[in-house]
């Protein structure tokens, strides 16, 4: 099974609605699993749930800290709850809760939140999350996804709900290309090499997993060989696949959707510092807040596209030959 | 009945002396506060099987008060659930006795907490999955009277009400005290029964010392169908050792051994609450 063909809109889906579908899937098979959201149910797809399961369905209203707290209460009680509002507000607003109430006691609450990073678009600085990886990497006991596309997405949500303990899930609202068939497999714990390169490894996660991939097909024409690396799982980390896709490269970018501190360029430079030192750059939100704006137009503005990667190979080239 | 529970509520408040006498840290005030309302729990109106602590019918004890462990983990090794040798060696590194319950450690703990107001949250949880699975265990939960204002204890409190769960019993160890001072003073919680009838709870209220009203107050509790319930409990902080009820000063401090053999004596004596 997968993404319903339905959903795709010219070869473009968010992975909300992968989200969504996957969840009534699940529902099906398995009687234990329960939704939970915080009045936002339209824009997070757990609405998809709540008309097919309304018995397993439960709005907790605009009460983001009772939303883990419940759900920590349910999983202590054998269910597997999902957990569905906005990435700020889940992580930001009921961090404590999942802290002490999740993490700690390692119960098998899954987040997944939706409305990451700038491309939320126009709602502005308030809705838009560019911390909220740091915060879930932190956590001990915590394992924090991040898909990059539909199909991703509909594995991710799977392997979740078959793993034991809590896990965060960071979704967009941005429809976003089918960049995976069914083929296609992720494991929690694996990172993905897409492509292989010598020259410069492109370690992505999240929507600029296809930017990585459009900027390697320029790249190419320029004759530089990018490896892409999807790294859909933030934590646990994959640091043998990406220290062995760096060996070959001797350089490398990192591209995420996220703020530069605490997330994947955070984790790839923690890694490859301890274990096999390259020329780093990372392609990130800069220690800033978003604001108003086109999705398209803020991730340009925030350089977070094709040609930023592309340039921050080209810094870190220069960097790997002048030595 | 109520003089077993009694004599145990006494064992139990000798229990968190010599815990905190020995871990040298802790919070004894809001411990022997809330003794006789474990004692009544733990030795009467909680289903509960010390040889299957994770029984799927149980009901369930949440602390949302986690300070108060000393009371918890005294009801819980007296009641037969670990051994009584294991209390001595609280807040102890290496030891599992820690010094706010961790469910993952101790059994018969069925919610980790020390965070204010995420006890009733997550035990309100419970109660809703025991609805879901049509179920008829019982959630209980202790609650601080100055950790109610925390924002959390009203949403859980609303989401309760909302979803009817009358299987979920919370109780509002009402000493009067907190860290700072009277409750008053720093922040004005009243009026409580008020409060909690307008979140949609019914709401009962109880001399917390005296055992028969409890075991009452918990029977008639059990009969209120169609949302939950809160029980007011009046309680005086530091119960049963003269020197420290009602002393604000109480409240996270541990005895020395010079105070400690004092309060002993007064609860080995039966010189205050016939203990």
């Amino acid at each position: 099974m997968g993404v319903k063909a339905g959903l795709v809109k010219n070869g473009k889906i968010a992975t909300r609605d992968a989200y969504g579908q996957a969840l009534v899937e699940l529902g099906r098979e398995n009687k234990d699993l329960v939704v939970l959201d915080a009045d936002l149910s339209k824009s997070t797809k757990t609405a998809d749930f709540a008309k097919v399961f309304p018995e397993r369905f439960f709005n907790m209203g605009i009460a983001e800290q009772n939303l883990i707290g419940f759900s920590a209460g349910l999983a202590a009680a054998g269910k597997i709850p999902f957990a569905s509002t906005f990435a700020v507000f889940a992580t930001g607003r009921a961090f404590e809760q999942i802290r002490n109430s999740v993490a700690y006691p390692r119960l098998n609450v899954k987040i997944a939140a939706t409305h990451a990073g700038i491309s939320v678009g126009e709602d502005g600085a308030s809705h838009q999350s560019v911390e909220d990886l740091s915060l879930m990497r932190g956590l001990p006991n915590m394992t924090v996804l991040v898909p990059a596309d539909a199909q991703e997405t509909y594995q991710v949500i799977k392997a979740a709900a078959a793993y034991e303990g809590p896990v965060y899930i960071r979704l967009g609202r941005l429809a976003v290309p089918v960049l995976f068939d069914d083929s296609y497999k992720f494991t929690i714990g694996k990172a993905n090499v897409l492509r292989p390169g010598r020259d410069v490894a492109i370690i992505a996660n999240g929507l600029m997993v296809g930017e990585a991939l459009k900027a390697a097909d320029i790249l190419l024409e320029q004759r530089v060989e990018a490896a892409v690396v999807n790294c859909a799982s933030l934590k646990p980390f994959d640091s043998e696949t990406i220290i062995e896709v760096v060996k070959e490269t001797g350089a490398v970018v990192t591209s995420e959707e996220h703020s530069i501190i605490g997330g994947l360029g955070s984790a790839v430079a923690e890694t490859l510092s301890e274990n096999y030192p390259v020329f780093l750059e990372r392609v990130g939100i800069k220690d800033t807040f978003g604001e108003s704006g086109r999705p398209h137009e803020l991730l340009a503005k925030y350089g977070l596209t094709a040609k930023d990667i592309i340039k921050a190979v080209a810094r870190v080239l220069i960097r790997k030959h002048s030595i | 009945m109520t003089t077993v529970i009694e004599k145990m509520a006494c064992k139990i408040r000798q229990d968190i002396i010599e815990m905190l006498v020995q871990a040298k840290s802790g919070h004894p005030g809001g411990s022997l506060s809330a003794a006789d309302i474990m004692a009544v729990l733990y030795f009467s109106v909680l289903r509960i099987d010390p040889a299957r602590p994770d029984w799927p019918d149980r009901d369930r004890f949440v602390l949302s008060k986690g300070h108060a462990a000393p009371v918890l983990y005294a009801a819980l090794a007296e009641r037969g659930f670990f051994p009584r040798e294991e209390l001595l060696k609280l807040r102890q590194t290496g030891h599992f006795l820690q010094g706010h319950p961790d469910m993952k450690k101790v059994p018969g703990v069925d919610m980790s907490t020390g965070s204010l107001g995420q006890g009733i949250s997550a035990a309100a949880g419970m109660a809703l999955a025991g609805k879901i699975d049509q179920k008829d265990y019982r959630v209980y939960c202790l609650l601080g009277d100055g950790e109610i204002a925390e924002g959390l204890v009203w949403e859980a409190a609303m989401a309760a009400a909302h979803y009817k769960l009358d299987n979920l019993v919370g109780i509002l160890d009402h000493n009067g005290l907190q860290i700072d001072g009277r409750n008053e003073d720093v922040l004005n919680s009243a009026p409580l029964k008020a409060k909690w009838e307008a979140f949609g709870w019914n709401v009962l209220e109880v001399d917390g010392h005296n055992t028969e009203e409890l075991l009452n107050v918990f029977d008639l509790a059990k009969n209120l169908k169609g949302k939950p319930t809160m029980i007011i409990a009046e309680t005086v902080k530091g119960k049963g050792v003269s020197f420290m009820e009602n002393a604000v000063g109480w409240h996270g401090v541990a005895p020395s051994p010079e105070e400690a053999e004092i309060a002993l004596a007064e609860l080995k004596g039966g010189e205050i609450n016939g203990c």
